[in-house]
């Protein structure tokens, strides 16, 4: 029988009205979602006396770039910024190191009561965090912690997602990778930190970014366990910035603006690692 | 052989240590404090420890008007996030997935509001909302609408509908009120991105040879929807809704942002049940109160959770 010319492999794409139908749809929302980024932006450069027009201007008629300048001078910034860095650095840390060490235990090793414990540490995952604020004020404040670094990162520095996520990684080394490390005199720790580590960048670098955006995003745990204002973090400056009594959005907006401006840079330049993050968050986890 | 019972053990001891910073953390910080909680709930706990009170808190709040109030605004705010959020990503995703040219920026798009601080985007929502000087009102006065109060407006949106058409109506009926659904209209922008990215990984999940197989038995368009993709999307459909609902119980940060957390918003309209333990906690420094009323919060979630899981949770088709 004589072979068929084989079809053209390539789709073509014809414009049909449904298609253009579907982008245009899809192009309506897109503006939807970037209108407030948009909106934030240009009431930023505008003087108070513009941003309280209305009608609204789309375009600033003059640009004012020293608002920013005025926003950050408003309150302590720089020291929020650094508040901020440096307890969501801290978090992600201790996070990685507690979480890979539980995860190996409980993918790699034997021994009594490890499902029972296993199914504790996914227990508290139900525990909302409404329960424990207070309780753990207490503790805090007992401790001599409260207002402390030590508050906003210790009480985070475990998170049974991360255990799950990096355990079902570690599953997926295969056993005889192991066998065949401890053959060589490889030892346990050595196993997790030379071998099973550098395997499991994707899972790492999800956790990472699942745990500092939670904590450069948190305002209701710093807010109940920091009162003065040098240990202020990001969202609880901005927040007490925007409660001022005088009304200046145009202030607020280049604080907003200034706020989310190194998260959203991150997210461009590594969006795929953002985004495969959360897909596998949902579809492994 | 003594001996190599005796390296078993301490093989088996060491992988304590290697449970152990976790474990410590979440003992002291998760697990102590959730019955430190009830134990502090028992009492008239001020800022110090007081008279103990047995369940006076529990019973206290439940005849507490304010906290059933706080119920029915987490309970409008659940019901308008939830179904809104699902029906959206699922429509975006499922377009998404089968354009060809543009996905990765619509998808860049799409998902960027979800990694944007909540304070900072409220915030500038809050702007957009303003009731004097808001681009939204503007926008309302092409569409020929009056403007509106938004986020200080505390009468129900079914109410100002109703109102509009000159039908009265009871006040059970009125709905949510316009500033809390304002709310809802931020929570589903600044949170459809992440469901979408689940929806899209989920739908790429999906073997193509299914849909192959039901074109050939002559399925069309319609019916690879209805008899294909929904079924094997039903455990992401599951995902997203129990994420949402747990995420939708204990929102706080917009409500605290876009609305005056000490009142509760427009007549309290916003006061949600984590402001509510909140405010009875950081205002009001109830420290027993508010740690009974979280012990409810947490009953009823936990059981929201079951429930899902009972009633949905076999209805969800796995491969």
């Amino acid at each position: 029988m004589a072979t068929q010319p084989a079809a053209p492999s390539r789709p073509t794409l014809r414009i049909t009205p449904r298609r253009v139908l579907v982008h245009v749809l899809l192009s309506a929302g897109a503006l939807l979602m970037l209108f407030p980024f948009y909106w934030m932006v240009s009431t930023s450069f505008k003087s108070l006396e513009e941003a309280s027009q209305f009608p609204p201007t789309l375009w600033p008629s003059h640009w004012l770039p020293q608002n920013y300048v005025e926003a950050w001078n408003n309150a302590p910034f720089g020291r929020y910024l650094v508040n901020t860095l440096f307890v969501a650095v801290a978090q992600t840390i201790s996070v990685i190191i507690t979480g890979a060490l539980a995860a190996y235990a409980f993918a790699r090793m034997e021994f009594p009561g490890k499902n029972a414990i296993f199914l504790a540490f996914l227990g508290t995952m139900m525990i909302p965090l409404e329960v424990i604020l207070v309780p753990n004020f207490i503790i805090l404040k007992q401790l001599g912690w409260y207002n402390s670094y030590f508050a906003l990162i210790v009480p985070w520095s475990a998170n049974v997602f991360s255990i799950f996520l990096l355990r079902q990684f570690f599953l997926s080394i295969p056993r005889e990778l192991y066998d065949a490390a401890e053959m060589d005199g490889c030892s346990r720790f050595g196993f997790l930190w030379r071998i099973a580590l550098p395997m499991s960048k994707p899972a790492l670098v999800t956790v990472s970014l699942l745990v500092f955006l939670g904590a450069w995003n948190s305002l209701l745990w710093p807010l109940i366990v920091t009162g003065s204002e040098d240990m202020r973090v990001l969202q609880v400056g901005l927040s007490a910035f925007q409660s001022d009594a005088r009304v200046q959005y145009h202030l607020w907006m280049a604080a907003a603006t200034f706020t989310l401006l190194p998260v959203v840079g991150l997210y461009l330049f590594a969006q795929r690692y953002f985004i495969e993050s959360v897909a596998g968050s949902g579809v492994k986890g | 052989m003594l001996s190599a019972v005796r390296t078993r053990l301490a093989r088996q001891g060491t992988s304590y240590l290697y449970l152990l910073p976790a474990f410590a953390v979440l003992l002291a910080f998760h697990f102590l404090p959730l019955l430190y909680a009830f134990y502090v709930s028992l009492f008239n706990w001020r800022i110090r420890q007081g008279p103990f009170l047995g369940l006076q808190n529990y019973a206290d709040i439940l005849t507490d008007p304010d906290f059933w109030d706080s119920l029915k605004v987490t309970f409008y705010f659940a019901a308008g996030v939830i179904p809104t959020t699902l029906v959206l990503s699922f429509l975006i995703a499922y377009a998404l997935f089968r354009v060809t040219r543009g996905r990765a920026v619509y998808r860049l798009v799409y998902f960027l509001p979800y990694v944007t601080a909540t304070v900072a985007v409220a915030l500038v929502w809050r702007w957009i909302f303003h009731a004097q000087y808001g681009v939204l009102n503007w926008m309302l006065g092409f569409a020929g609408l009056p403007p509106q109060q938004w986020l200080l407006e505390p009468r129900g949106v079914v109410e100002l509908a109703l109102g509009a058409a000159g039908v009265a109506v009871p006040e059970w009926a009125a709905g949510p009120s316009l500033a809390l659904v304002s709310i809802i209209i931020f929570t589903v922008w600044h949170g459809l991105g992440f469901a979408i990215v689940v929806m899209l990984a989920g739908l790429s999940n999906i073997p193509s040879e299914l849909y192959d197989a039901a074109k050939v038995d002559g399925a069309g368009e319609w019916s690879l929807l209805r008899h294909v993709t929904i079924p094997m999307m039903s455990p992401t459909l599951f995902f997203v809704s129990v994420v949402s609902t747990i995420g939708a119980f204990q929102s706080f940060n917009s409500i605290y942002v876009m609305t005056d957390p000490a009142h509760g918003g427009p007549l309290g309209t916003t006061r949600n049940a984590t402001m509510y333990i909140f405010l009875n906690f950081f205002e009001f420094t109830k420290l027993g109160y508010a740690s009974a009323a979280a012990f409810i919060l947490f009953l009823i979630i936990m059981g929201l959770t079951l429930f899902q899981m009972r009633v949905l949770g076999p209805r969800v088709h796995y491969q």
